[in-house]
């Protein structure tokens, strides 16, 4: 059901945890079925340094918070803003249809957190 | 290391079920209605098999009808007294926690004009007498209640509902009939259909190591019946269709060997779920049995861990080695959390944060105790992803 690199994310999930004095937090709940992914992000300039999560919920929403760390930390601000829902399920291979929300959940958190970046 | 705890979905074929089953796939290969002595030989397979069946639930041989598995044992059953007794009555009696081929069937029969009452069930998954006696009117033909769940394995007041129904029956509802599901419950439990006045009762072949495919609806001598198949005159008239002889011999076979080592299986089978649910405990804290451990069949241990994903838990686990199930909703493609734990009154959390451990005969402790360590690991890793505060209800800036 789920592509192996999913199940990688599962197994061995990244940057598990919270920064101690984030720049920005993206805390976000699906009402619906309860999952939560909350991410912590540093930026230092106009680069987003360091990345934490913590994620609570069914494998992909697990698999896709641990993916998104790995896509932003050491990029640019301006290209996290662009990143979509697209790239997160073509980093993590394929989702199933009706577990594409975790991604939109993983997405979520990161624009929460870019929009309250400490000025 | 591989380890299977999920016998209540499925189990493996006992090796004298197959050694038992194989030469009717290339040597007895006679279509079991055919005169000549390839036919011949083919039918007293069967018949030998029905026997053992019948042994089992202490029924008689010509009480047994063979079907492809519960799922038509169950149709056969519900829809085949609703049409054979409809002018008696329109009313039918089942519970919230049956299997869906129970739920389906009753809601197809509401489609046509039949009324169902699904009777609630208490936090451990039981039905009462009570309910029972209160929904039954002179208008009811049927109750349904299944003898053991597939989820929790809580066993079911039989004996008071199969009271309760004969006691109707007397006074009001002259045509009632008591079915239950014993698909989960056959072969691991004593069941004595005549003992407890059962009218009729669904077995499945691969749920005590036979194979797939094949089942048996106990229907009691004198009972009307309507027919789901059409075709040839098979099973006494009622249910039509080439006899799958391979896996009839398998379902005897299996049936025989649950019979003979029943009092050992139940046994060894209780003392390694007890084993798995007490070092459960012990590694990790804020887990909760979802059972009547009172009443419950031997081999199922349905817990609930407490901020935890039962999915998350499962595909942890299956990348272990260790294969299991959940009632957490979309698991398998269904958005629908487990119809029984939510009847249970089981919170959202809970029911999300379920597993069901099901073990069968050959279930070893090593395999209990891998089991244990993979689910202990995983529990650990998963708590430490959990965030350490409440959700914030709005997005919030940080000082």
């Amino acid at each position: 059901m789920y592509t192996p690199q999913v199940a990688d994310h599962i197994a061995h999930p990244r940057n598990v945890g919270e920064l101690e004095n984030p720049s920005g937090v993206g805390d976000v709940t699906n009402e619906v079925c309860l999952d939560r992914i909350k991410l912590t992000i540093a930026v230092d300039g106009a680069k987003l340094t360091q990345a934490k999560v913590k994620a609570q919920g069914c494998p992909p929403t697990i698999a896709a918070a641990s993916a998104l760390t790995e896509l932003i930390i050491g990029r640019s601000i301006a290209d996290v803003r662009s990143i979509a829902r697209k790239d997160l399920i073509d980093s993590l291979g394929r989702l199933p249809a009706a577990k594409m929300h975790c991604a939109s959940l993983a997405i979520d958190a990161l624009r929460a957190a870019i929009d309250n970046l400490k000025a | 290391m591989r380890v299977y705890l999920d016998n209540s979905a499925t189990t493996p074929v006992a090796p004298e079920v197959l050694d038992a089953m194989l030469p009717y796939f290339s040597e007895e290969i006679g279509n079991a209605q055919s005169v000549h002595s390839y036919g011949q030989r083919a039918k007293s397979a069967i018949e030998k098999a029905r026997r053992h069946v019948a042994e089992l639930i202490n029924a008689t041989p010509t009480e047994i009808v063979f079907t492809s598995g519960g799922t038509e044992a169950d149709n056969l059953a519900v829809r085949g007294v609703a049409e054979a007794h409809r002018e008696h009555g329109r009313h039918i009696i089942t519970s919230k926690i049956e299997h869906p081929a129970i739920l389906a069937t009753c809601e197809s029969l509401e489609r046509e004009g039949f009324r169902v009452t699904y009777l609630p069930v208490s936090s451990n998954g039981r039905v009462t007498a009570a309910d029972l006696r209160a929904a039954i009117s002179n208008d009811t033909i049927l109750v349904s209640v299944m003898h053991a769940n597939n989820e929790t394995g809580t066993i079911q007041p039989i004996e008071e509902i199969s009271a309760t129904v004969a006691e109707a029956r007397a006074n009001r509802a002259a045509h009632l009939h008591f079915h239950t599901d014993a698909v989960q419950s056959a072969g691991k439990i004593t069941i004595d259909v005549k003992g407890l006045g059962i009218d009729l009762l669904s077995m499945s072949g691969h749920k005590i190591h036979g194979p797939k495919g094949v089942g048996a609806l106990y229907v009691r001598k004198g009972t009307r019946l309507s027919k789901l198949l059409y075709g040839g005159h098979h099973e006494r008239d009622r249910r039509a269709g080439t006899e799958n002889v391979p896996g009839i011999v398998g379902f005897g076979t299996a049936a025989q060997l649950a019979r003979v080592h029943l009092s050992e299986r139940q046994a060894s089978m209780r003392e390694l779920r007890d084993h798995l649910e007490r070092q459960i405990a012990d590694a990790v804290q804020e887990v909760r049995i979802n059972s009547d451990v009172e009443h419950r069949v031997p081999n199922i241990s349905n817990l609930s861990f407490d901020g935890m994903d039962g999915e998350s838990l499962l595909i942890a686990l299956d990348l272990k080695g260790v294969a299991v199930s959940t009632g957490s909703a979309c698991a398998s493609g269904s958005l629908e959390p487990s119809h029984v734990l939510q009847a249970m009154g089981l919170t959202r959390e809970r029911v999300r944060g379920s597993l069901r451990f099901s073990l069968s005969a050959f279930t070893t402790s090593e395999e209990i105790d891998y089991a244990v360590a993979a689910l202990t690991e995983t529990i650990i890793r998963l708590r430490e992803m959990i965030p350490n505060d409440e959700p914030k209800t709005a997005k919030l800036a940080l000082q």
